[in-house]
């Protein structure tokens, strides 16, 4: 077996443009993916035409903010470019230099103020469906963050007013009288000149403002705390329910990481076994009794060979980019585990195609279109889709390694769950599995 | 001459099909035996159950003693050339060497190249070298270890003539140092020119083993002294060995 190992070696090196395709395109395919994966998209490009006069502010109660300040916050949310006015915000707009423009028209200042009138933004959207899209959940999402602090700030300035009517003092506002009594004050101060009124008409009266004043005092407190409920009427509390958290962006090495070891392995023993096919040697091989080389024999030196490359390159691609996302180095020991019982488990699977393919370009092809879309299959989140297609998806997964090895990956370098001891026995289980269908599959080699 | 191989009722059968049905004869010392019959009559089975890349049905392929070093009994050739066009033709022939558990792997190497007359190629990478002399590797290949026998499926098939006479004189110097040849070939030229004697197969039965003469001779009259035309006489009249 040494012998052929080093038949392919040499091959390999001689085939330097195929082993260069093998690293290569994996690798740039998994790093899409990580990117893909790990990073939020980009902040669309937005015109913005701020109408208002500068330095214009909302009166709330007695606080006053500033138009600005509402648009900042809105600004963040998006790349934004400031144009004087609307008509050049639309010639942008149609030139595709900007996806989208915001007008804020002068006079949302004084609706806001007024308290009776909603004040209301201009959206000129552009693009094809997939931009107009993106520029609306990311307008929408900066809109409900900006209206949620303005929300804060209405919500501050309503408590301010109840706490000076319940506790007195003065308002602030325009008008209203100062030092004025509070709503919680005035029940004690009628009950002490009820005492000093003889009983009558006006005594009762008096008992009756007293009660209603003491009721009024009560409710103002408790709708402190449903004004403040109103603000936020949702919070959200996270439990997670088994495992570590996996950060978005470790996970997404993980997957990248998954994705080259799985081409790269399945890419080399399949071709490795079609090989022998296409130059007719196969036969010749596993002619006579004994033959010059076992079935079985045949089969662990392709996968071994697959799966030793593609272990080199998806270590090699763990340590680089380590350099730039923090990975555990004390998990190593765990990692290279993870690695080699991946690279085993897709190596057979690599030789049950190559088994199956009368030639390489045939193997390539079929390895291709079966790797890809089970990649994408183990990565479609629960509750995506509905629990029967979920439930077919999940034993898709289970029967290949990609899923398997993901998750024995995961639980290596994040800690995440399930454990590494499963998967790695789910993994041993398939490497034996698809060993078994390769052998027979070589049965009909001749 | 001592018997090299013998074929004893020999039968294959791929689900309803009869491939091969019943076929007996032996293959000597010296001796260049050829297949030829029709598509379909069952030529490649053949060899490939003498070669031991296919099992039989019924019967047996026996030959003498173990031989060569790994003691297998029949060297191989396939009509395609069972060779990686990415190795050199040294290396080829050093990697089968080595799998065969020949003992001294780069002597045999030096012996086939000087036998195949193509030690100034012995670099050149396989893919780049003519469809004879890919052939020549092949049968080089089949011949290591120094097997008794040697099965040939059509070895000249995809050569030109010049190539065909430079790959027959080479396999004929085997047969005369002793090796058993056992060839088929479409050619039914090469049959009569090179085969010491002739086996023709017909719908997997053989329908006529000897000599090329005896062949003519047992033709319906008409066919003028041509052996092609004997030969396809022959099977037209569909005669029984």
């Amino acid at each position: 077996m040494r012998w052929l190992l080093r038949k392919d070696l040499l091959i390999l090196r001689r085939s330097r443009l195929l082993v260069a395709l093998l690293v290569i395109y994996p690798v740039a395919i998994a790093l899409l993916i990580g990117l893909a994966i790990s990073r939020s998209p980009s902040k669309p490009r937005v015109a913005i035409v701020d109408e208002t006069p500068p330095g214009q502010t909302v009166q709330i109660g007695s606080e006053r903010v500033e138009v600005s300040q509402y648009a900042q916050r809105l600004f963040s949310q998006v790349q934004a470019v400031s144009v004087r006015n609307r008509a050049q915000a639309l010639a942008k707009v149609r030139s595709g230099a900007v996806l989208a423009a915001v007008v804020i028209p002068p006079d949302v200042a004084a609706k806001l103020s007024s308290g009776v009138r909603q004040a209301q933004l201009e959206i000129i959207y552009n693009g094809d469906a997939l931009q107009q899209s993106l520029v609306q959940s990311q307008l929408g999402a900066a809109l409900a963050q900006a209206n949620l602090g303005f929300s804060e700030r209405i919500q501050g300035a309503a408590v301010g007013v109840i706490d000076t009517l319940l506790k007195g003092g003065s308002l602030g506002v325009l008008g209203a009288p100062p030092n004025l009594i509070g709503l919680g004050q005035i029940p004690s101060k009628l009950h002490g000149i009820i005492a000093r009124q003889p009983p009558g008409q006006d005594r009762a009266t008096l008992e009756t403002v007293a009660s209603f004043a003491e009721f009024a005092a009560q409710n103002l407190t408790v709708s402190k705390n449903v004004l403040s409920t109103v603000g936020q009427p949702i919070q959200v509390r996270s439990t997670l329910l088994h495992g570590r958290r996996t950060p978005l962006n470790t996970f997404a090495v993980v997957v990248a990481v998954s994705v080259s070891l799985m081409f790269v392995c399945v890419l080399l023993a399949a071709g490795g076994v079609a090989l022998e096919r296409e130059e007719h040697v196969l036969a010749r091989l596993l002619r006579g009794q004994p033959p010059l080389v076992s079935r079985e024999g045949l089969l662990a030196e392709k996968g071994a060979l697959a799966a030793g490359c593609a272990f080199a390159v998806a270590f090699a691609m763990l340590a680089g980019v380590s350099a730039f996302v923090p990975l555990d180095w004390s998990r190593v020991g765990m990692w290279l585990l993870a690695l080699a019982f991946g690279a085993l488990a897709f190596g057979a699977l690599g030789v049950a195609i190559g088994a199956a393919a009368r030639e390489v370009r045939a193997a390539s092809l079929l390895a291709f279109l079966l790797s890809l879309p089970l990649a994408f299959l183990a990565l479609v989140p629960s509750g995506s889709v509905s629990v029967g297609l979920y439930d077919t998806i999940r034993a898709i997964s289970f029967v290949f390694p990609f899923k398997a090895t993901l998750q024995a990956l995961d639980a290596a370098v994040n800690g995440a769950a399930p454990s590494l001891g499963g998967s790695l026995a789910h993994l041993a289980v398939l490497t034996l599995a698809f060993g078994v269908l390769a052998r027979i599959g070589l049965r009909r080699a001749a | 001459m001592s018997v090299a191989l013998s074929v004893r009722a020999l039968g294959k059968s791929f689900g309803e099909l009869q491939a091969l049905r019943d076929v007996s004869f032996d293959a000597h010392e010296r001796e260049m035996v050829a297949v030829v019959g029709p598509n379909g009559a069952g030529k490649t089975t053949l060899l490939s159950i003498i070669a031991g890349t296919q099992s039989a049905s019924t019967g047996s392929v026996s030959g003498p003693a173990p031989a060569g070093v790994s003691g297998r009994e029949v060297g191989w050739a396939p009509q395609q050339p069972a060779l990686y066009s990415k190795l050199s033709v040294a290396e080829n022939i050093r990697l089968f060497a080595r799998l065969e558990g020949v003992a001294d792997p780069d002597r045999e190497v030096e012996r086939m190249l000087e036998q195949t007359g193509l030690s100034a190629r012995a670099d050149d990478l396989l893919g780049q070298l003519s469809g004879g002399n890919r052939q020549r590797v092949n049968v080089a290949v089949g011949l290591l270890g120094d097997p008794p026998v040697l099965a040939l499926d059509e070895p000249s098939s995809a050569l030109d003539p010049r190539q065909r006479e430079r790959l027959w004189r080479f396999i004929r110097g085997l047969a005369d140092a002793g090796t058993s040849v056992v060839f088929s070939t479409h050619n039914v030229g090469e049959a009569e020119r090179y085969g010491d004697r002739v086996i023709v197969l017909d719908q997997g039965r053989m329908i006529f083993d000897g000599t090329p003469e005896a062949l003519m001779q047992a033709a319906p009259a008409g066919a003028a002294g041509d052996f092609e035309q004997a030969l396809v006489a022959f099977l037209s009249e569909g005669h029984e060995l």
